[in-house]
């Protein structure tokens, strides 16, 4: 027995992708399976754990609770969209020379919201920091490097706007 | 796991909304912000045949002052009313308690109204509605109707709408802002639904109270009020001690549940030390209005 399948409009990380899907694929699974962007992790799958972060117009959302049927005509950011092994977000690089990861697995989750948080706030205190992640879960860290590591990439940001500027 | 197979539909407009809630009875639920019936379907713990995406009806994203009321439409995201100056003008127990609520991608899809819709017992959002005596307007296609906040919420996931039913607006009545709030809660984890939460606002004239609104959540099947506690506050000066007695015969009158994280005991001693920290920091807050 074959479900409907749905066809869907979505652009990723700027680029136009049309797909057929069925109603109940999640966009996690959506990404990873037909995308294949892996970099969006699936963690707990009921909306706690943040692994499955993504930004859906505009926005920091938990992929595992959207379906991909409902992204017809949004736009999408994945953390591939951040930057590249030789040209690294300054998030990125943060999280590298900070030790804001371990085994990598909450991190691009991590990175996402933290972007949000930075666009929105360029110079956070530890505390709003802290309030801003606190809906990913990392089970390595201890969650200070995680601070540590989005406090230098906020400084470095506001460093280079302040050049630019 | 993965959810049950689902038909899906996304209309445009309420009404179409409204026909294809009355056309499968019962099969049907509505997603707006999914951030409650996800999971819930992830865990198959929900299995509607019928999933209407409502996420395109974007007129009703809304948040306005309407003579004597707050207006919040069906869209509306929790993240919007959390940072909005008009919600701490006008309802400052709801930009308290937004503090509460969640995380930042739940508040960027979670709507107000879903959330009421969801009705989970441990909720912030049933509770400021019941302490601020709020309306819920229903709609289905025989008619709107006007829910008082106090006969929506029957139960653990069960309110007062039809299975044809929509929750389209909250309306909030704005005599608040002269009002003290306070609000307190515990939980597990900042953001998680509340072992305890109280939801109070205090009405002082001339030193003595007279309008007391103290809503508890996380203590029984549903966010209530708590009649014989503000009877209690009514007529007296705020002290200290009235609000540690006040607590005191709460905690003995309510049979607290038993369960996830918290015992009947520790429910106790929760109402019993968050009731007086939401009573002083609501009459603290009623003393400081403008007599105007």
């Amino acid at each position: 027995m074959s479900e409907q399948k749905y066809p869907i409009k979505v652009t990723v990380n700027g680029r136009k992708i049309e797909r057929e899907v069925s109603a109940r694929m999640l966009l996690s699974d959506f990404i990873r399976q037909e995308l294949q962007l892996t970099g969006t992790h699936v963690g707990c799958e009921h909306g706690v754990c943040g692994a499955c972060t993504v930004i859906l117009d505009g926005r920091t959302t938990r992929s595992c609770l959207t379906f991909a049927i409902q992204v017809d005509g949004a736009e999408i950011s994945t953390v591939e969209s951040l930057g590249t092994v030789n040209n690294l977000h300054p998030l990125q690089s943060a999280f590298w020379e900070k030790h804001g990861l371990q085994c990598g697995f909450c991190t691009p989750g991590m990175l996402l919201t933290a972007k949000e948080l930075l666009a929105r706030n360029p110079d956070p205190t530890r505390e709003e920091v802290a309030e801003a992640i606190s809906g990913n879960l990392c089970r390595c860290t201890g969650y200070q490097t995680i601070i540590d590591s989005i406090m230098a990439a906020a400084e470095t940001l506001r460093n280079a706007a302040e050049v630019q500027a | 796991m993965k959810p049950a197979h689902f038909d899906y539909a996304r209309p445009r407009t309420l009404d179409e909304v409204l026909h294809l809630l009355a056309s499968r009875p019962g099969d049907a639920k509505l997603i707006a912000g999914g951030q409650s019936l996800v999971p819930m379907m992830n865990f198959r713990f929900a299995r509607p045949e019928l999933l209407i995406d409502v996420n395109a009806l974007t007129d009703l994203d809304y948040h306005r002052r309407e003579g004597d009321a707050l207006c919040i439409g069906a869209l509306t995201r929790h993240v919007t009313l959390r940072d909005s100056a008009l919600v701490r003008e006008l309802c400052p127990l709801m930009a308290e308690a937004y503090r509460h609520v969640a995380h930042v991608a739940v508040r960027n899809r979670g709507t107000l109204c879903g959330n009421l819709c969801h009705a989970d017992p441990a909720s912030e959002m049933p509770a400021v509605m019941l302490a601020t005596e709020a309306t819920l307007v229903v709609q289905g296609l025989s008619g709107r109707r006007q829910v008082p906040a106090a006969d929506f919420f029957q139960g653990v996931y069960a309110t007062a709408l039809e299975p044809d039913e929509m929750l389209v607006e909250v309306r909030i009545p704005v005599g608040q802002a002269r009002l003290g709030h306070g609000f307190e809660e515990v939980s597990v984890r900042k953001g998680d639904y509340a072992l305890t939460l109280v939801a109070s606002l205090l009405g002082i004239r001339n030193g003595r109270i007279e309008m007391a609104a103290v809503a508890l959540a996380g203590v029984a099947d549903r966010a209530m009020r708590v009649p014989t506690l503000e009877a209690g506050l009514l007529g007296k000066m705020p002290s200290d001690a009235l609000f540690a007695e006040v607590g005191a015969a709460a905690s003995l009158a309510l049979i607290p549940a038993d369960v996830d994280h918290a015992d009947a005991e520790y429910r106790r001693d929760l109402i019993r030390t968050l009731v007086p920290r939401a009573l002083t920091r609501a009459a603290e807050r009623a003393a400081f209005q403008p007599t105007a």
